[in-house]
């Protein structure tokens, strides 16, 4: 029977587990950080001499950890687009905007084990020769802001944070900004640029990698908060071990969180590729099956921008076929069914929902939240919101189906950011893979 | 000799060659960027070379990059990722194999760089007039166009609007869009000079990239979301710096129009001809719009020796007084031009060696002012010019508010310092050893010398444009024209010697002033002179040493000027 693997909140529910820092330390933490400034040069196999900071760095790429926040980057390769050293301060960002529709895990972290978090900011700061960093916090989690605020207060009263951090010469100081509640603060730039009290629009890249040209124009990392957690168990586990966790290339453990028609909707921690879409739905372990015995219409399985799947589905994965349910939770597999798993957020839809009206509610969170900066994204994601309303109004025309995808397909690699395949992508994927509901709607 | 060969020589430049629809063409590696910084040639500016236009909306090459339109996206083939080996990998032929950019999550789908932001890179192929292409530029021109009003009619940005020349090029007979469109503010009073219609904005940001930038006033913003995005100033403080109208000729729609212009004159009835700002001694480059004799406008030209692509607006708005009622037009003191100039000449041969001053305001041309100074030679008389210092910036308006100060001082009118022998004149008439005064467009009571001076004259000749204290005063009064009605050249305070153009015609009797003053000079000096402007600027390049240190003649002189050693 499936099962969780609980590594990032192994504690976090736990009746007894508070978020102060006394209980953190007392369940083994700041034992990692102190474990990180430890590490000590050593010689490379050219003879030259490899960094403390080096190593933990080489660790984090061996671990094969991948982004959390929705693109799947590898972590220890983002980190190497920074020189070092660099003759500018190099910043890191944890981006905590958790703005995806659907997705509820990095909150877990935040309002029950912030420690955690901020811990493994410290050594993601001290691999990356970062003093400044920031956690940028969605507006909505004002709470989530005071718990972090009090945990850093704590944190930079043991000596955690601040100067000469544990008698490692390394200083470091962290603040929080909150974000006032706009969905493309979640971008990586946009973030930057709201950071810089700016409004929140997506810088071009190239030049503006921020790697090289990040906040106040200086090398800036961005890494997700659960990203930042798993730095943590790398230095704890050892690079080696974490990499035995999930399978091959999909690295450690992920968050799921689970929502939508499900008995038991909630978040879940499995080993990445462990767990299939059909246990994290159907088993009691997770998702416990559909309500009042409907049944599946359609998963979308990483975040409301990636593409959705329709129940029934098969597909030819590496020579191997494969029922929508055996598809493995994790992110090369998700990729090759032609979507993505994103957020690790999955929103499963029954036979009882209008499925145009589902992408329709889609389509209007993604023309309202367009930054409106350029201009595929800017009126089309405006234009195909009017249209699915029309066709939701009883207004739909039998070219519908065509007309949504090709303005879809118009925006879609066309645009500043990836806001532009977040609101294409459903459209043509419920376009491609609902055809049927369509007609049914136009003929309604 | 090799030395002088030396000097001469600009830097070689360095080339790259890349492909453009097939052929190939070198292009410098570094092209100046908006500050004039060398950096990497785009790939916009590589076609540019090749011949071919990219369409773009919020690209400038004087503004920073936005690449926020898309409609620059252009296809493009690259080289493939470097092996283990370091190399690219080869076509059979031992060529770099270029493939083709295609979507990462769909490789049947071509991909587009915006032609703007993305620079050179070896090897690259610009499929710029492919399908692909084509393709791409349709879908952000409809894009552009779904919530447009078609208000073409009644747009003053109409025949010199890229959405309706992109249209025409790019665009489709018939929309598809069977939405309806989305509703913005119209005639929004964004300031005291610049109405905005939010409706036809395409949020292309190159107001505010100007305005923060370059005015360095942080005024113009965008305010709500997505296709809602409205330009606005923050909460109603008013888009009032002296640069507002530079919006009005970037914004490549009609979105930002000049109060002063919207609803006057269609563009394709203006009439185009070059000009300057007399505004200051900046010499902004003009082009004046006119029609049936009635100046509408005046815009910037480039000149990246003076003013760039801008110009402020106190200077754009300066020129309702050239059509303005009260121009003088009538020649006073003789029964006209014929009259006036036999009966001054003859008073002039008369008057004794030194009786005589001459103020030739720095509002003349070098060529009046040459003239003058020659009148004044043979007459050995005193001359200046009247200072007329204001306010200047830091950007393109000068506290020397005449526009030929440096002329005045290069052929000899006025000294280093402008108005220092005003007061020996105000005192010669005093005194009453000058009996003669000649004054060229300067209100000399407003400088030192007064009515009651003027009285005592035995011959006040007074040429100017508009009626002043010390026309009131004149014995004889000569009509001159404004720099519009004439061609000439000024001399602006870094030395740059530019000519304008005639773009109207003077009103009643007014004639350039170096056509009559040319008269003047022929019978007093007994020296025959050019009555061309060409001839007579050419004489004169010969004989002010600044001139002809540049070898100046009128044809050198082209549209942009020649800067000459201060």
């Amino acid at each position: 029977m499936p099962q969780e693997h609980k590594l990032l909140l192994k504690y976090a529910d736990a009746p007894d587990y508070s978020k102060d820092l006394e209980c953190y330390e007392r369940h083994g933490g700041y034992q990692a950080l102190r474990q990180a400034l430890d590490i000590k040069a050593s010689t490379g196999a050219d003879g030259n001499e490899v960094t403390a900071q080096a190593q933990l760095r080489k660790s984090v790429l061996d671990s094969g950890l991948r982004g959390r926040g929705g693109a799947g980057f590898s972590c220890g390769l983002k980190w190497s687009f920074v020189r070092h050293p660099n003759p500018k301060p190099v910043y890191l960002i944890c981006n905590a905007d958790e703005s995806e529709p659907g997705t509820f895990k990095d909150k877990q972290i935040i309002y029950k084990d912030p420690h955690q978090l901020i811990e493994g900011m410290i050594i993601a700061c001290w691999a990356n020769h970062v003093n400044l960093a920031y956690i940028y916090i969605r507006g909505e989690f004002t709470e989530g802001a005071k718990i972090l605020n009090t945990a850093l207060a704590e944190a930079r009263a043991k000596g955690y944070l601040g100067k000469d951090i544990l008698g490692s010469g390394h200083d470091l100081e962290i603040h929080i900004h909150r974000g006032a509640g706009a969905y493309i603060c979640g971008e990586e730039t946009g973030l930057i640029e709201s950071l810089e009290g700016k409004r929140a629009y997506p810088r071009i890249k190239p030049p503006y990698f921020p790697a090289a040209l990040g906040l106040y124009m200086c090398p800036t990392i961005v890494n997700n908060v659960e990203t930042l957690c798993n730095v943590k168990h790398i230095v704890e586990m050892g690079a080696e071990a974490f990499a035995k966790l999930g399978t091959p290339n999909n690295t450690g453990t992920r968050l799921v969180s689970l929502s939508g028609d499900v008995k038991q909707p909630g978040y879940f921690e499995i080993e990445t590729g462990k767990v299939t879409l059909g246990e994290l739905i159907n088993d009691p372990n997770f998702g416990g099956g559909l309500r009042n015995g409907n049944q599946l219409q359609a998963i979308i399985p990483g975040g409301s921008s990636s593409k959705v799947l329709r129940a029934g589905e098969t597909f030819k994965v590496d020579e191997k076929q494969m029922d929508l349910l055996d598809v493995p939770y994790d992110f090369d597999t998700l990729m090759k069914i032609g979507t993505m798993s994103g957020s690790g957020a999955i929103i499963v839809i029954d036979d009882s929902r209008d499925i145009i009206e589902c992408l329709a509610n889609l389509a209007e969170f993604y023309a309202h939240e367009s930054c409106g900066q350029c201009t595929p994204c800017r009126e089309g994601s405006l234009w195909m919101n009017k249209a699915l309303h029309r066709l939701t109004h009883g207004e739909g025309r039998a070219e519908d189906p065509e007309y949504l995808k090709h303005i879809a397909h118009n925006i879609q690699g066309r645009t500043i950011c990836a806001f532009g395949e977040a609101c294409a992508w459903p459209v043509l994927s419920f376009v491609d893979k609902f055809k049927d509901k369509f007609e049914e709607k136009v003929s309604a | 000799m090799s030395e002088e060969t030396k000097t001469d020589e600009p830097p070689a430049i360095e080339t790259t060659t890349v492909k453009v629809d097939g052929r190939e063409i070198d292009v410098p590696k570094l092209t100046a960027d908006w500050q004039g910084n060398l950096v990497p040639t785009t790939v916009l500016q590589a076609c540019e070379h090749a011949g071919i236009e990219i369409p773009h909306y919020c690209y400038h090459p004087k503004l920073p990059v936005a690449g926020n339109c898309r409609m620059c996206l252009v296809h493009v083939g690259m080289p493939g990722r470097p092996g283990p080996d370091g190399k690219s990998p080869m076509n059979e032929d031992g060529t770099l194999k270029i493939d083709p950019m295609v979507l990462p999550y769909e490789r049947s789908t071509p991909k587009g760089v915006i032609g703007c932001a993305t620079n050179l890179v070896p090897g690259m192929e610009i499929y710029a007039s492919s399908p692909e292409t084509k393709e791409m530029r349709e879908a952000v021109l409809e894009s552009l166009l779904i919530n447009h009003p078609l208000d073409c009619t009644i747009c003053d940005q109409a025949g010199e609007c890229k959405l309706q020349e992109y249209s025409v090029e790019h665009g489709q007979a018939e929309s598809q869009f069977a939405e309806y469109k989305v509703h913005k503010p119209k005639a929004v009073d964004l300031g005291p000079r610049i109405m905005l219609d939010a409706e036809r904005c395409v949020l292309c940001t190159r107001c505010i990239r100007f305005s923060k930038d370059i005015a360095e006033d942080d005024a113009l913003g965008i305010v709500n979301r997505g296709s809602y995005n409205t330009i606005a100033t923050f909460l109603d403080t008013p888009f009032d710096n002296n640069y507002t109208l530079n919006t009005v000729d970037i914004c490549p729609v009609g979105a930002l129009t000049s109060k002063d212009f919207r609803f006057q004159m269609r563009v394709w009835f203006l009439k185009e001809t070059n000009s300057l700002c007399t505004g200051c001694g900046t010499g902004c480059n003009t082009v004046i719009g006119s029609r049936e004799n009635t100046m509408y406008r005046y815009e910037p030209r480039e000149n990246d020796a003076v003013n760039g692509p801008w110009m402020c607006d106190s200077g754009r708005l300066n020129y309702k007084w050239i059509g303005s009622e009260d121009r003088l037009s009538e020649v006073k003191g003789a029964s006209g031009w014929a009259t006036a100039i036999t009966k001054i000449s003859s008073k002039l041969e008369k008057a004794p060696s030194g009786s005589v001053a001459v103020i030739g305001g720095a509002r003349q041309t070098n060529e009046e002012l040459y003239l003058l100074k020659k009148l004044a030679n043979k007459l050995e008389a005193i001359t200046d010019s009247s200072p007329r210092m204001g306010e200047g910036d830091h950007l393109l308006s000068c506290p020397d508010k005449n526009p030929n100060s440096t002329g005045s001082r290069l052929i000899g009118i006025a000294g280093e310092e402008l108005g220092s022998q005003l007061k020996h004149i105000a005192s010669g008439i005093e005194t009453g050893t000058i009996k003669t005064l000649i004054v060229f467009g300067d209100d000399v009571t407003k400088t030192g010398i007064s009515e009651a001076l003027l009285d005592k004259l035995d011959l006040l000749v007074v040429s100017d444009i508009l009626p002043n204290a010390t026309t009131a005063k004149a014995h004889y009064l000569l009509p001159g024209c404004a720099h519009a009605e004439k061609r000439g050249t000024f001399t602006n305070t870094k030395g740059r010697v530019q000519k304008f153009m005639k773009a109207l015609e003077a009103p009643g009797d007014a004639r350039p002033e170096w056509e009559f003053l040319h008269e003047l000079v022929e019978n007093t000096t007994g020296q025959n002179g050019f009555s061309t402007i060409e001839g007579l600027f050419n004489q004169m390049a010969g004989e002010v040493e600044a001139f002809k240190a540049k070898e100046l003649t009128w044809a050198k002189l082209g549209d942009t000027g020649v800067t000459v050693e201060l």
